[in-house]
């Protein structure tokens, strides 16, 4: 077997396995950091041996064994040098991962770890990315905008807080599942987010990583519908990911892209989602930014925009979870669906923060130049000085005049 | 904490400033970066900088004076100019940085500002 194809055949097994991998381990020995480290270990040498010796039938046990061979080598290794009063608690600390039959995957525990609340928000994702998949910190840290240095501490932080802190690998109770599941579901959105937002940079990849997330999620939680939800949501916003820049790599905007341009397979995927998600009658955030979504995607069918439903979606939405980003959506939906006064009076009313925001100067723009009033020009110029994107800057500069 | 924003451009961002058909899209980027900077209150000062070949470099190597116009030789990043940003914490002066147009055509450097000596005299 050629380097290339065990690499490949590697790759593939650690995708659907590190996490579970990561997971499983972390579990019996109390100790997120320890647990990747075995699981790198333990691909790098799956890398040397698989080429010669070929890719073993149960690649994941070949893997689960070689990490754990590792960590008992590192614990015997410390056990040495440790006091023996020390060492006497290494024996009891390898219990079996307990049959929790209400989660079929270990995955979904690390990432309930990784969203847990005595972990700062801000560290949720970034470390569900490294304990999940495998991301490495250098990666994590363009994609969320932070020294890779700052955002390697950030990670051990983490890391060293589940295990101070006896964080166990148990999916919640019922009653706070909903809450907990919110976090984790809030951290794959950030991931695609910052993946969408990314050129070519390897933060690129988060996006396939979040849908990758996201539909686990929803397999392995069947009955919760912010899950399905999420995975409309992101589901409906990859659809029109191709039409979203012309063939010169020009931005287009979403009323200006041609809906034949948008996946019908990826639509379709997205409205089962949702339609799921409905069945089991727990509304929730994504679930209404998924309907806006689904709103947009009418267009394909019916050659129209149904703004003022999308309108009322925005108000429903913002009566739950009243980010920036939903208060924005609003007033732009109120405005298309004819209502731009009202819609300069939601602006007028968001919190000072919304001036480093670029979307509520676009917004803003936008909603004066519906109403023919003055300001549109200096608001585009604030637009531009806060955009990252260059295509979307290009934009917007041609939108000046 | 203070940090430098140092815009580096690269020779063909450089000629853009120039170019008829490039010079608005160029100059109305970095004014729209600049007027929102100096909106968002963090601005300590800064400046943009005259094009690279304005530039007159000076050595004195083994007490002899050396005079030289133009950028030093070889150089492929130019500084086109920087901004000294108060903010509270790093993240934020990256956030900035990201932004800057100079970003996606060359890059930029942030660095944190040496604080002044503490023993200096008071």
């Amino acid at each position: 077997m050629s380097n290339g194809a065990a690499a490949a055949a590697a790759e593939r097994v650690a995708r659907e396995s590190y996490g579970r991998l990561v997971a499983r381990l972390a579990w019996q020995w109390r100790d997120l950091a320890a647990a990747e480290d075995a699981v790198a270990d333990a691909f790098a040498a799956a890398l040397r041996h698989w080429p010669a010796q070929g890719v073993p039938d149960a690649p994941e046990a070949w893997l689960a064994t070689a990490a754990h061979r590792r960590l008992l080598h590192h614990a015997r290794h410390v056990r040495l040098t440790l006091d023996p009063h020390v060492t006497a608690l290494f024996d009891e600390a390898e219990p079996e991962a307990p049959e929790n039959h209400a989660v079929p995957d270990a995955r979904l525990q690390l990432m309930f770890v990784c969203a847990h609340p005595a972990i700062a928000t801000h560290v949720h994702a970034p470390l569900m990315l490294q304990a999940v998949l495998g991301l490495d910190a250098k990666v994590i840290a363009s994609a969320f905008l932070v020294s890779p240095a700052a955002m390697a501490q950030r990670l051990v932080r983490g890391k060293a807080r589940i295990r101070e802190a006896g964080l166990r690998f148990e999916v919640p109770e019922d009653r706070e599942l909903p809450e907990r599941l919110a976090a984790v579901l809030e951290a794959i959105y950030a991931a695609y987010t910052l993946g969408r937002r990314a050129l070519d940079s390897p933060a690129g990849d988060l996006r396939e990583e979040a849908l990758f997330l996201a539909r686990l999620t929803a397999q392995l939680l069947p009955g919760q519908a912010e899950a399905w939800g999420l995975l409309a949501l992101l589901l409906h916003a990859e659809a029109r990911r191709a039409a979203q820049f012309d063939a010169e790599g020009r931005f287009v905007p979403l009323q200006a892209q041609d809906p034949t341009g948008w996946s019908d397979d990826l639509i379709r995927e997205a409205e089962a989602a949702l339609w799921t998600a409905a069945r089991l009658r727990q509304p929730g955030p994504f679930q209404i930014e998924a309907a806006i979504q689904s709103a947009h995607a009418q267009r394909r069918a019916t050659g129209r925009t149904p703004w003022r439903a999308i309108a009322q979606l925005y108000g429903v939405l913002v009566q739950h979870h009243a980010t920036l980003g939903a208060r924005v959506g609003q007033a732009v939906a109120q405005a298309e669906a004819g209502e731009p006064a009202a819609a300069m009076a939601l602006l007028d009313a968001l919190p000072p923060e919304a001036t480093g925001y670029a979307p509520y100067w676009v917004a803003r723009a936008h909603v004066l130049g519906l109403a023919g009033a003055p300001g549109r020009q200096a608001a585009l110029q604030r637009a531009i000085g806060l955009t990252e994107d260059p295509r979307l800057r290009d934009f917007l500069i041609a939108q000046l005049s | 904490m203070q940090y430098m924003l140092i815009f580096k451009e690269t020779t063909a961002e450089v000629s853009r400033r120039d170019d008829p058909a490039a010079a608005p899209a160029y100059w109305g980027a970095w004014q729209a970066y600049v007027g929102a900077l100096h909106a968002s209150g963090i601005v300590v000062s800064g400046n943009g900088l005259q094009a690279p070949r304005t530039a007159i470099h000076v050595q004195v190597a083994g007490g002899k004076r050396q005079v030289q116009d133009g950028p030093y030789a070889d150089t492929h990043e130019h500084l086109g100019g920087y901004f000294i940003v108060e903010t509270a914490s790093l993240d934020v002066a990256l956030e900035w940085a990201a932004r800057a147009p100079c970003a996606s055509a060359g890059s930029v450097e942030v660095r944190p500002v040496l604080p002044p000596p503490t023993n200096a005299p008071a």
